[in-house]
């Protein structure tokens, strides 16, 4: 089993990341440079947070050009597992693997707090660890975080369990308070429909280890990993 | 161009050093010499008025890898690994252009980290902003948090702490002050040296643009009204740039190609080369033709004055030109070798195939003017110092008094600005903005960096003696109390103009304060930053020495925050014990008390005994380390009333307590017993079995050890005079900040 964390120029938690799966969970795992063309031998990819590209224009929008990203793609269509964590996510919008935008936050201002969350659905290979009951802590650092998509693409979503986590109030409830950024229906998480892409604005890999004050993110990684040596 | 008295003038210099420039060149300079004696002579790059007293400070210990007169000051930590550390003002460009000024103050202290070998891990910053009801105040507070926000966060470096002040003495003269430390392991630490003769010298980073000339001369200076319409002298930041130059230097840094490396910060390639030369004791030679550029028909003086952002000066071995390019062009950024190290320590420009400019290292050094220029007690101290405690209004609702306090803007959380901070980015952060240090863990150890910013302006204004000593004595205190023992500190100067015998006094004064905290606490001075004409209109800022301190924490499992951790813990107040001279109203001049309910800044500021300080540190470190105590919080700005308001507002479970200060209250006045501020005091809580062993371990040292109360309930309770739920408390202290931003007005 081996972890690939692409690193794109202006990628900033391609090293948490990698320090998560390499001393925390214990797996293999390399850096893939942006420019790479191949991902032969990889179970799963990451695409890390950060700022690709300087996100200088719509975030994700460059990144998705790479010449890494056709690569992700035939990854991802042969059924490889891909995480996109904050600006991952943004860019796995971008390059269509996953339906829906994210948009500046609500409040306009870039927000770094830890947020409950609830796991909305946890018969997914990114969340079977997660215990059914109440909301997990995970920090979010972004200012474009508001997920939107269409009523129909989100009915889509819903409808099929694809939406993985929701801001909540710390009991767990959905709710326009607890919303940080404006998300619609207060996603933070989906999955493609194949069920093997998964973007999510949080970020787990903040939230493994008990000295950082929360260990809920586990529940992500370890599903990854358990659902990878079940294949 | 003519070179004549109205040039001499704009390139800020006085007549006399015009002459003594034709002294040390022989001759008169052409404008491009002018112009680069101009920016190296400048206070900023020069420190001539400041550089005599500047002597006074300690700057060795065992620990010291590297002193001030480099990019940053190093410190072991152990472990072979290396703290590198230091605080720059980006002031004047931050009132001129917010966003940009901050951003690109933010920028200029990572590069000063990195240029050392080290990766940036964290950042704190000192702001302080006019008054709550100035018409500026709110839209420079959003920009330069933005701007900070923006670099930062885009580097993928946690801002992790500091401070945020509002006082009408900055409202035309904003101050950000930045810091930044960094990581390095002690054999892998580059420094900026121009050494062996032939050695290429190396262009890399991103293309060089008209802006930000003469940024150095233009922080040297006062301004008036309309300081605004210099916008074009404030650099604009690429933090994407700077993420690609700070991956690729550390690349770099992994081979044995590099000889020397500077970043190129104020006063761009011209200070970046002749310090390096100058260190070296060497010269060199600069092809201005060669210097990647953004736009064409710009000129040697140009070239050489911009302040374009994310460059660096590269000094590598000869013959590994190549492997120095393949590094820079696989992170798409701009390299070029632009000269050579010569022999004979002359700074030699060519342009064109000729010879442009020509002028000894040394005479913009060494040779630079220092000024011991003449100081005076301001007239008007006596009457700043006089406070006849009988005249300020007793008042009856303390409960009152209290909230008025912890939504003023020095008490209320800074959550508003620090939550836009990324600053949990590398998962290094165990304490997060809010207690009195930001902490984080150093990987691959089981070591922790305690780290901090301080400084009371008030305090400074009315004794700046004493008002450096605090910050000093503060900044150590905060790093004591979080369980770090401190390291070393980095220092912002921050006064008005030098040229005023009255605020040369303070600037003597606050230094000599430092320095004597600094010696009795065994804490050295390895770098730093000075930043003088904060002037606007004829009104100076306050004094204003910011102290950034380094501390280590030897076990990231003996940190210890402010918040009392639950119900039935009990509450200690550990101090030295009094002398009989003691005054009763001690600790109410300069407090927040009395500017922000009685609207009064005057008063003696706050005694500090450094040799009382000295012990109380040692002692509450040993019971921290001793695993005793269970919260810890010195008393700063509000008074214990405030202190412990502040233990109880826990980020997720804010907690009520019982307090009695019966122990403390005879014949004081309650206001003064509530909210003065009298220093070397700190509020600890500890588990019912560990009373004895806190009061025998604090006793054993000489001081005194008071219980106070008991933490629990929902309200905090102080004696007959406070009775506050603890939840509105917060909510107050959480809004305050956001509401007067917003509407101008507090929250109740």
């Amino acid at each position: 089993m081996k972890f690939g964390i692409i690193v794109f120029p202006g990628s900033n938690c391609d090293h948490d990341c990698y320090h998560v799966l390499k001393h925390v969970f214990n797996q293999p795992v390399e850096y893939v440079w942006h420019k790479s063309e191949k991902l032969d031998g990889f179970d799963c990819i990451v695409l890390p947070g950060g700022f690709s590209y300087g996100d200088y224009l719509r975030t994700g929008a460059i990144a998705r050009f790479s010449p890494v990203m056709d690569a992700v793609v035939k990854f991802a269509e042969a059924g490889g597992i891909v995480i996109g964590i904050c600006n991952g996510f943004q860019v796995l919008t971008e390059v269509g693997l996953l339906p829906g935008v994210l948009m500046r936050n609500r409040g306009l201002k870039f927000i770094c707090e830890t947020v409950p969350l609830i796991v909305d659905n946890r018969e997914t290979r990114f969340t079977s660890s997660y215990a059914s009951e109440g909301a997990v802590r995970i920090p979010i650092a972004h200012a474009d975080g508001s997920y939107y998509a269409n009523a129909e693409t989100v009915k889509e979503l819903e409808e099929g369990s694809r939406v993985l986590f929701r801001y909540s109030t710390p009991e767990g409830e959905v709710t326009e308070e607890a919303n940080p950024n404006g998300s619609v229906n207060g996603i933070a998480g989906i999955i493609n429909s194949e069920g093997n892409v998964m973007g999510m604005m949080p970020h787990p890999e903040r939230a493994c280890e008990p000295e950082l004050g929360s260990v809920d993110g586990c529940g992500l990684f370890e599903s990854v990993i358990n659902s990878l040596v079940k294949k | 161009m003519k070179i004549d008295d109205e040039v001499i003038k704009e390139h800020g210099l006085s007549p006399d050093e015009y002459s003594r420039i034709v002294e040390l060149m022989g001759r008169d300079p052409n404008m491009v010499e002018l112009g680069i004696f101009s920016v190296m002579w400048s206070e900023h790059c020069s420190y001539k008025s400041s550089r005599m007293h500047l002597k006074n400070l300690p700057t060795t210990g065992e620990a010291v890898l590297q002193g001030p007169g480099e990019n940053a000051g190093i410190v072991d930590i152990g472990d072979g690994l290396a703290a590198v550390f230091k605080m720059e003002s980006h002031n004047h460009p931050s009132y001129i252009e917010p966003y940009q000024g901050a951003a690109t103050g933010v920028g200029g202290i990572m590069r000063d980290i990195f240029t050392m070998g080290a990766r940036p891990v964290a950042s704190l910053n000192s702001l302080r902003f006019g008054s709550f009801y100035h018409e500026k105040t709110a839209y420079l507070v959003e920009g330069v948090t933005a701007g900070i926000a923006g670099y930062g966060n885009c580097m993928g470096v946690p801002t992790i702490g500091g401070e945020v002040y509002f006082n009408d003495c900055y409202n035309g003269n904003n101050l950000v002050n930045v810091m930044n430390v960094g990581l390095v392991k002690t054999d892998r630490i580059f420094k900026g040296y121009a050494s062996g003769i032939g050695n290429p010298v190396m262009y890399v980073g991103s293309k060089t643009g008209r802006d930000g000339i003469h940024g150095a001369t233009m922080a040297s200076d006062v301004f008036g009204e309309g300081g605004e319409e210099r916008r074009p002298t404030v650099q604009v930041g690429d933090p994407f740039a700077e993420k690609l130059l700070l991956e690729a230097c550390l690349e770099l840094f992994k081979t044995d190609y590099v000889v020397g490396i500077q970043d190129m910060g104020a006063a761009g390639l011209t200070s970046s080369s002749v310090e390096m030369a100058d260190r070296a004791g060497t010269g060199l030679e600069i092809d201005i033709d060669k210097i990647p550029r953004r736009e064409e028909g710009m000129t040697a003086y140009e070239c050489m004055l911009s302040e374009s952002q994310e460059r660096m000066l590269v000094v590598a071995r000869a013959g590994v030109e190549d492997k120095v390019v393949e590094i820079f062009e696989k992170w798409d950024l701009d390299v070029a070798v632009i000269g050579r190290v010569v022999e004979g320590g002359s700074l030699t420009l060519i342009e064109g195939g000729e010879v442009v400019a020509e002028m000894p290292v040394s005479a913009l050094t060494e040779e630079a003017p220092v000024y011991d220029r003449p100081s005076k007690r301001p007239e008007a101290q006596d009457s700043l110092l006089s406070l006849d405690i009988s005249n300020i209004m007793k008042l009856s609702d303390y409960n009152q008094v209290l909230m008025w306090l912890l939504s003023s803007g020095e008490i209320a959380s800074k959550e508003w600005i620090y939550r836009q901070y990324d600053h949990m980015v590398r998962t290094d952060t165990t304490v997060l903005p809010g207690s009195d240090a930001s902490v984080i863990r150093v990987k691959g150890t089981d070591k922790g960096l305690a780290m901090t910013v301080d400084c009371n302006s008030v305090y400074c204004l009315l004794d700046p003696r004493t008002g450096g000593a605090i910050a000093v004595a503060e900044a150590a205190r905060n790093l004591t109390v979080s369980g770090a023992r401190p390291l070393a500190l980095t220092d912002c100067l921050n006064f008005g103009n030098p040229e005023k015998p009255e605020v040369m006094w303070q600037i003597k004064e606050a230094i000599a304060g430092i320095a004597d905290a600094c010696n009795t606490l065994e804490i050295p001075v390895i770098g730093g930053n000075v930043s003088l004409y904060n002037e606007t209109s004829g009104h100076s800022i306050h004094p204003t020495p910011t102290i950034g301190m380094v501390g280590l924490i030897d076990d990231i499992k003996e940190t210890t925050t402010q918040w009392f951790p639950g119900p039935s813990k009990f509450i200690y107040l550990i101090t030295p014990t009094p002398t009989p001279d003691e005054e009763p109203e001690h600790g109410l001049g300069g407090s927040v008390y009395l500017r922000v309910v009685h609207g009064l800044e005057k008063g003696p500021a706050p005694r500090l005994n450094l040799a009382d300080e000295k012990i109380l540190q040692k002692a509450v470190l040993k019971a921290i380390k001793a695993g005793i105590i269970v919260s810890a919080h010195d008393v700063s700005e509000g008074g214990i009333a405030v202190a412990i308001a502040e233990c109880c507002m826990h980020p997720e479970n804010p907690i009520g307590a019982f307090i009695k200060l019966d122990a403390i209250s005879e014949g004081v006045r309650p206001d003064t017993l509530l909210f003065g501020e009298t220093q070397s005091r700190i509020i600890v809580s500890v588990e019912g079995d560990d009373e004895e062993a806190l009061k025998e371990l604090i006793t054993s040292f000489g001081l005194r050890c008071e219980k106070i109360g008991v933490s629990g309930g929902a309200n905090l309770k102080i004696g007959k005079y406070i009775d506050i739920p603890a939840e509105m408390m917060k909510k107050t202290w959480s809004g305050a900040l956001e509401s007067f931003l917003t509407s101008g007005s507090p929250t109740f």
